[in-house]
């Protein structure tokens, strides 16, 4: 393959049946492949439709908020021994994080393909709480399946959601989190295909899913390249995102897979990949078939699906987006990961420094730039600062508690 | 081998009668009992017997199923296991097994050395719930004549499709009666009839087994006027729920099996 074929070839993925390279497809029961079909077909249509995408922006601008803004955060910079830090401030998005660019247009498309009601999971809650916003806006009925786990951790966002007129539903299954809460409403959709749309909160699912997230999610490297480029003159040397299911790292990333820039994708590490509680299936899983796609995954050597651990809800996930095993397999894009505790001294160093409290999950992104930031010293560096940490707090003030501070 | 499956429903025809497919979980409550299990299966009119691997994340499957999956794992059943199981019941009969699983076991097993381990112990067939025929391809190859990979229809399936499912299956046709996830209803679709029959249409020579939902002698009769074969599992896989594989157990176990044998030889 030559360097034009390369490229041309991570722009064209995924193929007609969701393929990136070996990974993806569509790994459901037959129940869901007329319903997966007529999303495709659906998504298609509006993927290429003036109309559709305009009714969107404007949704995302007088709605949501965007273009959120891109911060030069140089106290931050200054304290970690790096040249020029940006942080692209999704955590000033409209319920303050990315996760409403996809339910926007997974719910508008819902509705114009005549769906009454929404079914999502969540982890973190964010994703229920953007699905139960657009659901609200859009008057759409909205149930989502949250892990008994995440309900005790995110408590603040399981009162959101129920604000906004979304039932949460506990799933008591498994490790109770952010897998349990998946299999649940893939077992609801199953049921009730016919007047009900799954809003599938990451780039990970059975094929058009991947794909349409990572589309609704690319305005954040869109607005990040016009911003850069107006405020530094040129485009950034690294960018860095966390990575769970993978989708605020594919949005950012993948309008600038064919330029000649790093980008680092951020597991979480947990208690350290060698304790064996961590969700970091690129670094330290195998391929193999999770919630419809092939995948990277933490399992067994017998094949069942490992319970994955993170102090952060939303990367509290034993998979990962199939896009992601790509670029990883590929070498497009390097993953590292970083524990709990690099997290959380992350978190902390952005509240001082810069007066932002971000969330677990995207303190996990500002950890990977910690760690190297001896490699970073002279480069300029963006970040995507996925979410804001205000859901986190009861958590924090939880763990200091229990560590005596 | 496939043989076994072939003959089996073609006996059958021949006797004019329909074939009781009956599903437990291997390994629940432990692999040496699955061993018995099946015997009592069979000793009371199962003409195929299909084994469940269990897998952590069974997303087809209802609440019944599930806690039969998670009470497996936890007495370490795997599928290398579940193979051994399946040539010690091999020893003593010859019915056709079919094992259920989900994808993930199977693709970490490697589906070439799965093909071949499988048919060594004498299973049959494989039902992969999470496998559309789209991705089925690579197993359907390597499977060839040798092991029957059985495929699901849904309510929701179209004909032009279901053409497609019936061209490239082996074994039988696994018709999903209900849009939803397994587990015993006590109603199931007033089209079911009609769907059923619209199905056999298209099926022709590939026999026609419903299933999911599927628990009284009544429904059995109602749904084996229309069928080749009727699946049942939840109902079965509640009362080993409930007793273990104790002799009271087994004796529930084989008076529920008779009963809907004798509903669907009544017709």
């Amino acid at each position: 393959m030559n360097k034009m074929e390369e490229k041309m070839g991570r722009a064209t993925v995924p193929d007609e049946r969701g393929y990136f390279g070996a990974y993806g497809g569509r790994f459901v029961p037959e129940t869901l492949i007329a319903a997966l079909d007529e999303l495709t077909k659906a998504y298609e249509l509006y993927r290429y439709d003036q109309v559709f995408q305009e009714e969107l922006k404007g949704w995302l601008s007088s709605y949501c908020g965007r273009p959120t803004a891109l911060y030069r955060a140089k106290r931050l910079a200054l304290e970690l021994g790096i040249k020029e830090i940006y942080l692209k401030r999704e955590d000033l998005a409209h319920t303050g994080a990315h996760k409403i660019n996809n339910t926007m247009g997974q719910a508008l498309m819902a509705k114009r393909m005549g769906k009454k009601r929404l079914i999502a999971e969540t982890g973190a809650g964010q994703h229920g709480v953007a699905t139960a916003t657009a659901a609200a806006l859009f008057g759409l009925e909205c149930e989502v399946y949250m892990g008994e786990k995440d309900i005790e951790r995110q408590a603040m966002n399981v009162y959101r959601m129920n604000l906004l007129g979304a039932k949460v539903i506990p799933v008591s299954s498994g490790s109770k989190t952010l897998k349990d809460a998946t299999n649940e409403a893939i077992r609801d959709w199953v049921t009730n295909v016919g007047h009900t749309h799954y809003s599938i909160g990451s780039v990970v699912g059975p094929h058009p899913y991947p794909l349409m997230v990572r589309d609704f999610q690319r305005v954040i490297g869109l607005e990040t390249r016009t911003q850069i480029v107006e405020m530094h003159g040129c485009l950034p040397d690294y960018i860095f995102a966390c990575v769970g299911g993978g989708s605020n790292a594919i949005g950012i990333f993948h309008p600038f897979l064919e330029d000649d820039l790093k980008m680092i994708g951020v597991e979480a590490a947990g208690r350290g990949i060698e304790s064996g509680a961590h969700s970091a299936p690129l670094c330290a899983g195998d391929p193999g078939v999770l919630h419809g796609s092939l995948s990277y995954l933490l399992q067994t050597e017998d094949g069942q699906i490992e319970e994955a651990h993170s102090i952060s809800a939303g990367l509290d996930y034993p998979g990962v987006g199939p896009e992601h095993s790509f670029l990883h397999d590929q070498g497009r894009v390097e993953y590292i990961s970083v524990t709990d505790d690099q997290a959380l001294e992350a978190l902390r160093l952005l509240c001082r420094t810069e007066g932002i409290i971000p969330a677990l999950e995207s303190a996990h992104a500002l950890a990977g730039v910690a760690t190297l930031s001896k490699r970073l010293e002279a480069q300029i560096v963006v970040i995507n600062l996925s979410g804001r940490g205000d859901k986190d707090v009861a958590t924090l003030a939880a763990l200091e508690e229990k560590e005596g501070k | 081998m496939m043989q076994r499956l072939n003959k089996s429903f073609a006996e059958l025809k021949k006797q004019g009668r329909k074939a009781l497919i009956t599903f437990i979980t291997a390994g629940d409550p432990d692999l040496a009992a699955t061993c018995d299990l099946v015997d009592t299966l069979v000793a009371a009119g199962a003409d195929i017997v299909e084994l469940g691997v269990p897998f952590s994340d069974p997303l087809a499957d209802g609440p019944t199923i599930q806690a039969a999956s998670t009470r497996a794992l936890a007495q370490s059943t795997t599928l290398k296991k579940i193979i051994a199981t399946v040539k010690e019941i091999r020893r003593r009969t010859e019915v056709p097994l079919v094992l259920m699983t989900y994808y993930n076991p199977l693709y970490r097993y490697g589906l070439k050395k799965l093909v071949r381990d499988v048919c060594d112990a004498g299973v049959d067939g494989l039902i992969v719930p999470d496998l559309p025929l789209e991705e089925s391809a690579e197993l359907r190859r390597l499977a060839a004549e040798k092991l029957a990979i059985i495929p699901l229809a849904a309510p929701t399936t179209p004909d032009s499709r279901l053409a497609g499912i019936v061209a490239a299956g082996s074994g039988f046709l696994y018709y999903v009666t209900v849009t939803g996830i397994t587990g015993a209803r006590t109603k199931l679709p007033d089209e079911l009839s009609h769907s059923l029959d619209r199905v056999k249409k298209i099926s022709g020579d590939l026999p026609l087994a419903a299933g999911f939902g599927i628990s009284t002698p009544e429904q059995a009769r109602t749904i084996g006027r229309h069928a080749d074969a009727i699946i049942v599992g939840s109902v079965l896989v509640k009362i080993i729920a409930q007793y273990g594989a104790s002799n009271a157990g087994r004796q529930e176990l084989s008076g529920r099996v008779k009963a809907l044998r004798q509903a669907l030889d009544s017709e």
